[in-house]
């Protein structure tokens, strides 16, 4: 069975209403654009999206928020988002911020078959009310669960028709993590090559973690902080 | 004369020591890379997955998949390395990273430090921030004495959401720099010109002087 698609309608065509979904990216570096446009299109909704930031108003998960196709966000920052902040203050958005190691470390459980680690981040404030805290050589430390997540939705660089993935600078970021952590990965790749064509020593995600692939399309990859060097 | 955001960020950068590997916080804390002191090499570490951040990219040369954690476009240092979020943090967690530069909007006497949330105002998300507290082995917190309205932000204990506890062991503001001690904060250093009275009376926290206090020098 090929795990190739044909665009990203067709990769998130099974995603319905009320999923919980991973979006990989830090900032708007790294997203799955195509697959963000096409989840507007489709125009899902009440969904719970795991990523590490929110988009910006006009771009990235802030399109879908437009929409209001988010039901919550679980997210470490939130930054730059008018919309977003708008709907947190009305109520009509859920949102729990949570430290971005933890985060990280909670995709990784989940794609490495562990059900839930412990991390110093949050002992003593108010992250660490209502969880389990035990005591490490003198040091607290939260207990932290896995992600459960029905679809992940990645960016990569490269991939190959087996799915393997390989990101480019800091691009990787996250995009790794949740393609291990999805109970269904999708990755958009910037090129689609065909087995055999990646060096199999510079594979980053394996590609028995990805279901569906296939190649974007039209990438804007919008800088946020557009920031040169200053010539004195 | 107190000091201005560039100085503080001078005065930290004597902090930094050959073969550091350091993580900089937005703001004040990312100026400290325009003043790492000759003849030492120090790493800078950005929590997106980055180890070797360079200067700012040449206008015409931003490269979109490659950013610092302000989301401002940068450049590589020779002998750089990408790497994925979980194990950003997790060289962070164990303790590799030598020394954290990060803003504060309160630090207490026994260095707890508050600077995600101020509930019903600002709900931006603590991002690395708890993580980098939580396991730095050496924090040094870059931020002004008093804020916006002239209030201590050096507190006997702090009144904003913490962001970690008993972690900060320095701080460097416009005024002064401070030892936090088991006893309270010790001023080690004054800004020119800027008396031990005026500190004194901007800093609700207790503080320890002892015997003369130098000016700050560069």
């Amino acid at each position: 069975m090929s795990k190739v698609v044909a665009n990203a309608d067709e990769a998130i065509m099974h995603i319905q209403d009320g999923a919980v979904l991973m979006l990989g990216g830090f900032g708007l570096c790294g997203i799955p654009e195509n697959c963000i446009a096409a989840l507007v299109r489709k125009g899902v909704k009440d969904l719970t999206c795991i990523s590490n930031n929110a988009g910006v108003d006009d771009f990235g998960i802030g399109l879908m928020l437009q929409k209001k196709q988010v039901r919550k966000m679980i997210s470490s920052y939130v930054g730059e988002n008018a919309e977003f902040e708008r709907q947190l203050l009305s109520g009509e958005l859920e949102v729990e911020l949570i430290p971005q190691g933890t985060l990280a470390t909670r995709c990784l459980a989940a794609g490495y078959g562990m059900p839930a680690i412990y991390t110093p981040a949050g002992a003593g404030t108010e992250v660490a009310e209502g969880k389990e805290i035990r005591s490490f050589n003198g040091k607290e430390y939260l207990l932290e669960y896995a992600f459960e997540a029905n679809y992940a939705i990645v960016r990569a660089r490269q991939g190959d028709t087996e799915g393997n993935l390989i990101y480019h600078e800091t691009a990787r970021n996250f995009n790794p993590l949740m393609a291990m952590a999805g109970k269904v990965t999708i990755a958009e790749v910037e090129q689609l090559v065909s087995a055999g064509e990646l060096d199999p020593d510079c594979i980053h995600t394996p590609g028995i973690y990805v279901h569906r692939i296939f190649q974007g399309v039209n990438y804007e990859k919008r800088i946020e902080q557009r920031t040169v060097r200053q010539h004195k | 004369m107190a000091l201005t955001k560039e100085q503080i960020a001078q005065r930290i950068a004597k902090e930094l020591k050959d073969g550091f590997y350091v993580n900089l916080g937005i703001g004040i804390p990312t100026l400290v890379a325009n003043y790492i002191p000759h003849g030492i090499k120090v790493v800078l570490q950005s929590e997106n997955g980055l180890l070797g951040i360079g200067p700012f990219p040449e206008e015409g040369k931003e490269d979109p998949d490659l950013i610092n954690a302000g989301k401002q476009t940068i450049t590589t240092i020779p002998g750089s390395a990408f790497f994925d979020s979980a194990m950003s943090f997790g060289m962070i967690r164990a303790g590799k990273v030598d020394l954290t530069v990060l803003g504060a909007m309160e630090v207490s006497q026994s260095g707890d430090i508050a600077n995600w949330k101020i509930p019903g105002k600002m709900v931006k998300g603590m991002g690395g921030a708890m993580d980098l507290v939580a396991s730095a082995k050496n924090i040094i917190v870059a931020m002004m004495h008093t804020n916006p309205k002239g209030e201590s932000k050096l507190l006997p204990h702090c009144t904003l959401p913490l962001t970690g506890v008993r972690c900060v062991k320095k701080v460097v503001t416009d005024l002064a720099v401070l030892d936090v001690t088991e006893t309270g904060f010790k001023l080690l250093e004054r800004a020119p010109g800027v008396s031990v009275e005026e500190i004194k009376s901007k800093t609700e926290g207790k503080l320890i002087v002892e015997g003369e206090v130098a000016e700050i020098t560069f």
